[in-house]
């Protein structure tokens, strides 16, 4: 038994419609450790691929806005449970993706799986936190509730390949909408590793859609398409400017990057509606 | 025990009678009774202090009773003065070592951990519920387990967002909290009140009620499982005294008190000259006000289940019907005849409608105002079903020709009984809802939105249902006015009252 035993490696591959396809293209590139060195064929997406998803987030959104508030948390609280149990393997991910000692890697997934429990958290409070009566004069009662913009492009941040992801994919999810995101294009392996654990934890098929590749091959293909509603730049870099052109032909709600900390609200705020309601009041 | 078959129907004719029974025949149901060995109950159990269970054996004890046959289920202690004593600077030891000095997503993620366990361990306490308390498993499987669970897991979310939370930045909890739970709804109560509590970062000592205290017991375990630190809930069975040395205790920053008006206001007076912060949620005697245009089948069930659930042991029940005028004969048939239809019997059995009085003394309550209703002339209908031979029981009853001087319309009977009154417009209708101390809880039933708002802003209660009754939610805060008491539970809301703010 001394001899050591040969690993099964895995294919990565896209997350479209809660199946794991590989790119419709048939394209693979290489992408490496931080040190340099080969670390997998990570699947190359295509136009095609993106639009698929954006299709597949189109069908899933309604369904996932019409579940409750609060079993859209459970949800999402398990997929912090999920993620909890496969924590070393996040963190071996984290750690050869981000070039991290093991303890900032470990730290790097405790503090993304606590991030997902504070998303969880939120399902069935940003109603209240965002909307409110208000007291119109005159006989009527007025409310206003933040509803889902629909579906949202993410292009993940290109760095920080979970926790950055986690913050980018999970803010828009909490609030109802269906996302694709396009994962960072060096560091994808982390964020596939999350994709995978969304199959395990009912979420609709199509409410996440990760696609890998290049970057500035697709996400202007995102940022151009009439059927998504919103776009968080955080990860597109140089081309952050130009891709909020683009979505401005549609109207996109654009989140540019920015510097936030832990306690902003930004990323729940920048892809939600205000729904309002006027009712007669009178005998 | 079984359950209760139709006999005779109340002011139906012959021809739809016999259409009545036949249908009814279908619905003779078998008997289909929840194992009571899933309760898993322990024969003693001792207090829940620092962490741990006390030795049963060091205290005197008493038997809680099944009352829907009077045989005992367990013995559990008496807390007495010395037990609060060690009970209340175990909690504030726990927060200012422990509790106080946590991040909020770490207190959440223990809220997290009580909201799964108890979503794991939903049927044996669904059991246990029901063997303690009496009410239907029906009830207890879909609407206390599943509400109890969802309560810590709301409040959860919120123990790391208390910031965002509308009370300005970085809110701080109060202290040690002292909890007084009543017995209708044993376990909910305890998630009503441990769960906001916790999240924003106070330690609690929990008094469950004297006559329901296994469910919080088992809660106690669960709390074990889920690791939660040494003296941060600590749960003390007994009875009134136990729930006045608390309330009396110099070390509790905050009383929550869930029962009766009359405690209520004694506990009040207690903590009137300290400085000791209290919420009250107690009794009500709600009206449904049910308007002509209202769809009459959806009223008649709605009527039944606002003050038929959990046999009337309800402070929000909606124990007063107002029906307009014009419909008040059509919707009294319906209605005697829908009480006829209900189940009375086994708790246990998942066919049950209605389960057994918790009490020999509620029963007694019950049975006394009952009496007085038909002394002060109103017209009484009372379910031909037929009563198990022990255990506690009573018929679900409706007094028709109530007027508002009658001790049934204004006292809060907590039992399967309801009062009828007619108006003719709405202003009358919020008149006749109004009159009345209390202000929990009100029904509207109409088609006509505009109306229903109208007469909503003009009720004073705390909640407010439309086209439905007795709905709970985690988001939702549920609380009184007037005498019915103040501080809300649940939603956004149920933070103020354990935030220093």
């Amino acid at each position: 038994m001394s001899k050591k035993r040969l690993e099964v490696r895995k294919t990565y591959k896209l997350l479209i419609n809660g199946a794991f396809p590989r790119s419709e293209s048939g394209r693979t590139y290489e992408v490496k450790t931080a040190k340099g060195a080969y670390w997998a064929n990570i699947a190359q997406g295509s136009k095609k691929d993106v639009r698929e998803a954006v299709y597949a987030a189109r069908v899933a959104q309604p369904k996932w806005w019409a579940a409750s508030a609060y079993n859209r948390g459970q949800v999402i609280y398990r997929l912090a449970e999920m993620a909890e149990s496969r924590r070393d393997e996040l963190t071996e991910h984290v750690q050869v993706a981000e070039g991290l000692k093991t303890k900032e890697a470990q730290a790097v997934v405790a503090r993304s799986i606590d991030r997902i429990v504070w998303y969880a958290g939120w399902t069935d409070k940003i109603t209240q936190v965002f909307g409110g009566a208000n007291p119109v004069a005159g006989p009527f009662f007025n409310f206003s509730m933040p509803v889902p913009s629909g579906v949202i492009a993410v292009i993940a941040p290109q760095d920080s390949s979970l926790e950055g992801f986690v913050d980018a994919v999970l803010a828009p999810v909490t609030v109802g909408n269906s996302v694709v995101v396009l994962a960072s294009e060096r560091r994808p392996t982390p964020a596939l590793l999350l994709g995978e654990m969304t199959a395990t934890s009912d979420f609709p098929g199509g409410v996440f859609n990760i696609v890998t590749g290049i970057t500035s091959e697709l996400a202007s293909t995102l940022a151009t398409h009439e059927d998504v509603d919103g776009l968080d730049l955080e990860g597109a870099g140089a081309q952050a400017g130009e891709l909020a052109v683009a979505g401005a032909a549609t109207i996109k709600r654009v989140l540019r990057p920015a510097a936030s900390d832990d306690s902003s609200l930004r990323r729940l705020r920048a892809f939600v509606e205000t729904s309002t309601v006027w009712h007669t009041v009178g005998q | 025990m079984r359950t209760c078959e139709l006999t005779n129907l109340v002011e139906i004719d012959v021809s739809e009678n016999n259409m009545e029974i036949s249908r009814l025949g279908a619905l003779a149901y078998d008997p289909a009774p929840e194992s009571a060995a899933l309760a898993k109950l322990q024969p003693s159990y001792g207090l829940f202090i620092d962490g741990a269970f006390t030795d049963p054996s060091k205290h005197q004890q008493f038997a809680t009773l099944n009352p829907a046959t009077g045989l005992p289920l367990a013995m559990v202690a008496q807390a007495d003065v010395r037990d609060v004593d060690h009970a209340v600077k175990a909690a504030r030891r726990a927060y200012d070592n422990v509790w106080s000095t946590m991040s909020g997503a770490e207190r959440g993620k223990y809220l997290f951990r009580i909201a799964r366990l108890i979503q794991e361990r939903a049927r044996e306490l669904a059991v246990v519920e029901t063997l303690d308390n009496g009410k239907p498993i029906r009830e207890s499987r879909d609407i206390d387990l599943p509400l109890a669970a969802a309560h810590f897991f709301y409040y959860a979310g919120w123990a790391d967002k208390l910031d965002h939370a509308g009370f300005g930045s970085s809110p701080q909890p109060i202290g040690v909290a002292g909890q007084i739970i009543p017995w209708n709804f044993p376990l909910l109560m305890a998630a009503w009140k441990l769960a906001p509590a916790l999240a924003a970062g106070n330690t609690c000592v929990l008094k469950p009620a004297e006559t329901t205290p296994l469910s919080a017991l088992i809660l106690a375990e669960i709390l074990e499982q889920a690791e939660l630190p040494a003296g941060v809930v600590n749960i003390l069975t007994g009875d009134g005294s136990t729930g006045s040395a608390l309330v009396a205790h110099p070390g509790i920053d905050k009383i929550a008190f869930t029962g009766s008006t009359e405690v209520g206001r004694l506990i009040q007076e207690r903590l009137a000259s300290t400085d000791k912060r209290l919420t009250l949620e107690l009794g009500g005697k709600g009206a449904n006000i049910v308007f002509e245009d209202a769809p009459i089948d959806e009223v008649v069930e709605g009527i039944i289940d606002g003050i038929f659930f959990n046999q009337g042991h309800v402070c929000c029940a909606g124990s007063r019907l107002l029906v307009q005028e014009s419909v008040a004969d059509e919707v009294l048939r319906r209605l005697v005849r829908r009480v006829d239809q209900l189940r009375v019997g086994d708790p246990l059995d998942k066919n049950t409608d209605v389960g057994a009085i918790n009490s020999a003394a509620q029963l007694e309550k019950i049975r006394e105002l009952t009496a007085y209703g038909e002394l002060e002339g109103a017209t009484r209908y009372t379910s031909s079903c037929r009563l198990p031979d022990t255990g506690y029981w009573f018929s679900p009853t409706i007094f028709a020709d109530v007027s508002q001087s009658h001790r049934i319309a204004r006292e809060e009977i907590f039992g399967p009984v309801l009062s009828m009154l007619t108006f003719r417009t709405p202003e009358e209708a919020v008149a006749k809802a109004n009159n009345t101390k209390y202000g929990l809880a009100c029904g509207v039933w109409s088609e006509k939105g505009s109306r229903t708002l109208w007469v909503a802003e003009r009720l004073r209660a705390g909640v407010v249902w439309a086209n439905t009754y007795n709905r709970f939610d985690p988001t939702s805060p549920f609380g009184g006015m007037r005498e019915s008491g103040f501080g809300r539970e649940g939603g956004r809301h149920g933070l103020e009252a354990y935030l220093n703010v």
